[in-house]
């Protein structure tokens, strides 16, 4: 029942906002005709004064179809077929037109260009008519639409609108609209005439995080030309003056979420490119300079599986992840087989001949795709961003390669702790001569480690395929940064590469503001430089005689 | 070290106690006759405790045998005396004043402890002359070393030491080449350039033939009295054909000391070595 | 009496006949004798010649910490970019108001910066004596901080290779700063003069490659002399087994340290000597590519000879000019290739391969 209640209310609600619209066009009701396909059909009629009234007696029936009407008219979608005069709404398909009965929403197949007009409207009418939805869309069970509705009614609010806010406002629940009423009431309060409304209104201000507040706010501290205050009441001033001190203090608390959520997802995408590395170099001792290629082959792979499905990007998007793992991996294992192996016990050596691998694949990359930047497109799920108020969002595809990398951390932490390959490779890298003794065939333990480091540095290139361009250059661009990663964590040791990964990344997030995004960077650099002398061994070294040696 | 700056040391030594770093050049303190002093030195890692309150006391021109099991920390002794290892807690002194926690590898060897590895270590891609040039006893600074050149007392001290290892032929031969009994001698050849007042070696006979062991053992009974010399040996017919005092080592701590018939017939050590 | 000095050192003695021979020839050919002739060398041959000769002190300068010190600097391309760049800003000083914008003092990206005045550490770079000092100092400074910091925290092998790498890429990013006040992006160019003589000139051309070559062999002669004395046994000793030289007595930082700065200085110096050849300098010096590529110069020739760098770079940098030439393409896939195949099959380089063959068994 009580579930209920909110619903019922609406109910009452809508036909309140309906006799509000009755009241002011019951004048011209007498002159046009009743039923919905006429006024659908009056739409057409070009004086655009008439036209306003048609609007207004379109919004006052039940017909849920008036809302799609209303939409397409502000939209541009509306038109009118040329031969019989139905009105219809059409949407634009490879070059031609699809059109569906505006009153009912038969499908009308597809039609020339020519044969069809535009239903045309100016911007008086297309701000009555988002009124008029917004008003509709008050009434909505979406919350995301109701918000969009106090949106559009509050960018110029009038007394009726004033009104039907208030009424919502006694019916709302959902603490976020109730939030942006307020706001709207607040800002309203300010305009009143009796000052204790408008102290009131301050007071309100306040608590709400919103561009508007502090615009308004602002503007009661405005000074004309004269340098007098544009607000008289010294009261009010100081009561602006310390509401906006209140916001501003929120502001910075925001600031430094924003920071610390670009910081992370920089961090994310350093753990991700060097979790890889973290492997080949710390489990098996191995630099792999062509480490940032594996990434670049992943990348690569995404945007091939892109071409591939070019109907499905999302599809080929998570497709792409195992497709990088493989092809990565796989490259991985060939260059551990052809080159590294002959090269264990010298790591100054697999640097350099890795580092030629890394021109080859470069260059191979250039050859067959073109030294330029290829496009990778960001599915529909990932653009965007999630707006908590006007201050703070947070950007979809971050959160994703954020959730991602902690996905991969988990997954490759699972695989060396409970999967015979992750014993093996343990075993290997703790004593090699003693786990070949045990029968571990050491010569696959080291292909499969290699594959399993280069795997995930392909997955690392998918994530990064939907944050920078991807072109031949985009692995050279992380391997020193990755690099640093696991130096500054601590070789060997993978929870050391997470947190040294967040940690730099904030570092580098925080910097920037002051010192800008390259000496930012720079100083990072210089850091991690000095932090080497104090510990050469990384922030979580590892201990014992064989550290030693 | 050379007489000139004689006095200088002297006037220093007279105010050691303000001094934490006490230079080290020549005058060792040793007269309560104690070379090396290793008090109550722990040493830990990751929670396996290497030394465990370990003492020891080393006599001036003294040759000591260090016997224990495998990882009783007999090498980890010796890392921690030559400045390889930090111990967690414990003080090491060399003579009465020299605190040798306090010094690194280097400033220890000048100091005069001098120390043979359990795996020969020689630099393979230099000659056998070379090894014991840069091994000689002289100013170590990089500005000197870069214009030292040999003089004749030098010479002949190189030629002396390639008699005593028995490699006058080889002296132009890398080291590289030798043999692994060889290149045991050519690093004991190697401390003896180097004029120590303390030579710790780890297992000086370890891939040489019966001859080359009797030959060594001959060698470190002769520098007794003159060096402190510390063996750290598992071959108990090579220990017994040198040692007067056998300290034995047991879960990082000394177990027991005294002569070597007086340890074989310990039932502690007895245990130790042969399990229940 | 050189035969005497040289005489087990076939090579070494070869390669400095050489080196003497083109310092001598080439330029005095190319002014004595006319276009068309059969000794002429083009204005091009000789800048060409010039550029290699500085290529051959830097990869010296490498040999030398790496091959003889076991440390593989990823990073020796900035010590050669400052003393570049030292020259470069004595260049542009001299440059005076015939500039685009014709400023008596400021060089032109000042100007088009709105710069004021020139900043601090631009001044003193009119004179050339301070510009050939701060050519040695400057890198050696870099060196010394960042040999102190590394070699005294006992920071080696792979590590210290990562963290010079670093140290370039960081320099890279700040000298593409249009703040740092060194022309950012687009570097220092449009030289006209240096000493008051043009740089277009035959005869500027051709002393600048004799200068080359006079220093690359002095060079070799110390390099040669330095790894020959104690100390140079020491730090081959430090290459093979640094914490045994510990236990000698020598403090191996202090030695590793010296022998660093000294590279660096060397280094430097070429990169003095690059830069009027070629015209200009910019941050691209400072890139890790471009270190790496010096590695590759030494592992081609020999690392730990000496005169196998000298080969190696002036090798591989006919074959880069050769083969950009030819076909741009192929370049970085040879590159490449060749990385891998000398590390695996030819770890002495072409000198091992030599002396192999040709030199009897190898010591």
């Amino acid at each position: 029942m009580k579930y209920l209640m909110p619903h019922v209310i609406r109910f009452f609600l809508v036909i309140l906002i309906m006799f509000s619209f009755v009241k002011i066009t019951v004048a011209q009701e007498a002159e046009v005709g009743q039923t919905f396909s006429t006024t659908v059909s009056g739409l057409k009629i070009r004086s655009l004064s008439k036209k306003g009234q048609f609007v207004e007696q379109l919004a006052q029936f039940q017909n849920p179809q008036k809302t799609v009407i209303l939409q397409a008219l502000v939209d541009g979608h509306l038109f009118e077929i040329r031969e019989d005069g139905r009105v219809v709404i059409a949407a634009k398909k490879s070059g031609k037109y699809s059109i569906v009965l505006a009153e009912n929403g038969d499908d009308l197949g597809l039609t020339d260009n020519s044969a069809i007009k535009k239903i045309k409207i100016n911007n008086r009418l297309r701000t009555q008519i988002r009124r008029l939805i917004a008003n509709l869309q008050l009434s909505s069970p979406d919350v995301g639409l109701r918000l969009k509705a106090i949106k559009t009614l509050s960018k110029s609010i009038k007394p009726d609108d004033l009104n039907t806010l208030k009424i919502l406002a006694e019916s709302e629940e959902n603490s976020s609209v109730l939030d942006a009423l307020e706001l709207v009431f607040a800002l309203d309060n300010i305009n009143s005439s009796d000052r204790e409304t408008r102290l009131l209104g301050i007071e309100n201000l306040k608590q709400k995080t919103s561009f508007k507040a502090v615009s308004r706010l602002q503007a009661l501290l405005d000074k004309d030309s004269e340098g007098q205050f544009v607000e008289p009441d010294k009261e009010i001033r100081k009561q602006a003056k310390s509401a906006l001190v209140k916001i501003q203090s929120r502001l910075n608390t925001y600031e430094v979420a924003q920071t610390v959520f670009f910081g992370l997802s920089l961090g994310a995408v350093l753990v991700l490119a060097a979790i890889g590395l973290a492997i080949t170099f710390g489990v098996m001792g191995v630099i792999n300079m062509a480490h940032g290629e594996m990434m670049m082959l992943g990348a690569y792979t995404t945007y091939v599986m892109q071409q591939i499905m070019p109907n499905n990007i999302s599809l080929a998007l998570i497709l792409a992840i195992p497709a990088a793992f493989m092809v990565s991996g796989i490259v991985g294992i060939g260059i551990e087989r052809g080159i590294i192996r002959h090269l264990y016990g010298r790591p100054l050596e697999t640097l350099l001949a890795t580092f030629g691998v890394s021109l080859v694949l470069q260059q191979a990359v250039r050859s067959i795709f073109s030294p330029l930047n290829r496009s990778v497109i960001t599915p529909e799920f990932m653009s965007g961003s999630w707006q908590i108020n006007d201050f703070l969002a947070f950007t979809w595809n971050r959160l994703y390669i954020l959730f991602f990398c902690l996905l991969v951390f988990t997954c490759l932490l699972q695989i060396l702790k409970r999967t015979k390959l992750g014993l093996e490779v343990r075993a290997v890298s703790q004593n090699r001569n003693m786990a070949k003794a045990m029968g571990i065939p050491t010569d696959r333990v080291d292909a499969m480690t290699f594959g399993l480091g280069s795997g995930i540095a392909g997955v690392a290139g998918v994530a990064l395929s939907q944050i920078t361009n991807v072109g031949p250059n985009l692995g050279q661009a992380y391997i020193v940064d990755s690099f640093m990663v696991v130096v500054f964590g601590g070789v060997g040791n993978l929870w050391g590469t997470l947190v040294a990964g967040f940690s730099l990344g904030i570092a580098n997030k925080v910097l920037e503001p002051f010192a800008g995004a390259v000496l930012a960077k720079i100083l990072v650099l210089v850091f991690i430089i000095l932090f080497i002398q104090k510990r050469p061994r990384g922030l979580f070294p590892q201990k014992g005689r064989a550290a030693e040696s | 070290m050379s007489n000139t700056d004689k006095p200088m040391l002297d006037r220093y030594q007279t105010f050691n106690f303000v001094n934490t770093h006490p230079v080290i050049k020549g005058n060792v303190d040793v007269s309560h006759g104690t070379v090396l002093y290793m008090e109550d030195v722990s040493v830990s890692f990751d929670g396996f405790k290497a030394l465990n309150n370990l003492s020891l006391y080393i006599n001036d021109g003294e040759l000591r045998c260090l016997i224990g099991p495998n990882g009783a920390g007999k090498t980890t002794l010796m890392d921690v005396i030559t400045g390889k290892t930090k111990p967690d807690s414990g003080s090491v002194y060399f003579g009465q004043t020299i605190d040798l926690l306090k010094m690194d590898e280097s400033s220890i060897a000048q100091a005069g402890i001098c120390r043979k590895f359990q795996k020969p270590s020689v630099f393979e891609n230099l000659t056998v002359f070379e090894n014991l040039e840069i091994s000689l006893k002289a100013d170590k600074g990089a500005w000197n070393t870069l214009f030292a050149t040999l003089n004749g007392e030098q010479l002949d001290r190189i030629d002396e030491v390639l008699e005593i290892i028995g490699m006058q032929e080889l002296r132009f031969q890398p080291a590289g080449i030798l043999s692994h009994g060889q290149k045991q001698w050519l690093e004991i050849g190697m401390l003896l350039m180097q004029e120590p007042r303390v030579m710790l070696v780890d297992e000086p006979v370890a891939g040489m033939t019966h001859q080359e062991i009797d030959r060594t053992a001959e060698l470190l009974l002769s520098l007794q009295g003159k060096h402190s010399v510390i063996v750290v040996e598992h071959d108990m017919a090579f220990v017994r054909s040198i040692a007067k005092k056998v300290t034995v080592l047991h879960e990082g701590s000394v177990l027991m000391e005294g002569s070597m018939d007086e340890v074989q017939n310990d039932p502690r050590v007895i245990q130790v070595y042969l399990g229940e | 009496m050189l035969l005497k000095y040289f005489a087990n050192e076939k090579e070494s003695a070869f390669i400095l006949m050489i080196l003497a021979s083109v310092t001598l020839i080439i330029p005095t050919c190319n002014l004595i004798f006319s276009a068309g002739s059969v000794f002429y060398f083009s204005a091009y041959t000789v800048s060409l010649i010039g550029k290699y000769l500085t290529f051959a002190l830097l990869a010296l300068s490498l040999d030398l910490v790496w091959g003889y010190c076991g440390i593989l600097v990823l990073g020796q391309g900035a010590f050669f970019a400052l003393g570049g760049y030292a020259m470069g800003m004595y260049l542009m000083r001299q440059i005076g108001d015939r500039g685009v914008y014709g400023n008596p003092d400021l060089p032109d990206f000042m100007v088009f910066l709105n710069w004021k005045e020139l900043p601090w550490y631009w001044s003193g770079f009119e004179s050339f004596p301070f510009a050939i000092l701060m050519v040695m100092v400057a890198p050696a400074l870099l060196a010394f901080v960042f040999g102190w910091l590394t070699f005294r925290s006992r920071v080696t092998g792979v590590y210290l290779s990562i963290i010079s790498q670093a140290l370039t890429y960081a320099l890279l990013l700040a000298f593409f700063r249009n703040e740092m006040g060194f022309g950012g992006n687009n570097g220092l160019t449009d030289f006209k003069d240096i000493l008051g003589f043009s740089l277009q000139s035959d005869s500027v051309r051709a002393i600048l490659l004799m200068s080359s070559g006079m220093i690359l062999i002095a060079a070799f002669l110390v390099c040669r002399w330095l790894v020959k004395t104690r100390l140079g046994r020491v730090v081959t000793a430090v290459r093979d087994h640094e914490s045994r030289v510990r236990f000698l007595g020598y403090r191996v930082e202090m030695f590793k340290l010296w022998i660093f700065v000294f590279s660096a200085i060397l280094a430097g110096l070429a990169g003095a000597l690059y830069v009027p050849q070629v015209g200009i300098i910019n941050p691209s010096e400072f890139s890790p590519l471009i270190s790496l590529e010096i590695v590759v110069w030494v592992a081609v020739g020999g690392r730990g000879t000496l005169y196998g760098a000298i080969i190696g770079a002036i090798i591989v940098n006919y074959g880069k000019t050769v083969l950009t030439g030819l076909l741009p393409e192929v370049w970085l896939f040879t590159l490449g290739a060749v990385f891998i195949l000398v590390t695996i099959y030819m770890p002495d380089g072409l000198v091992g391969i030599w002396k192999r063959k040709w030199g009897g068994a190898k010591p």
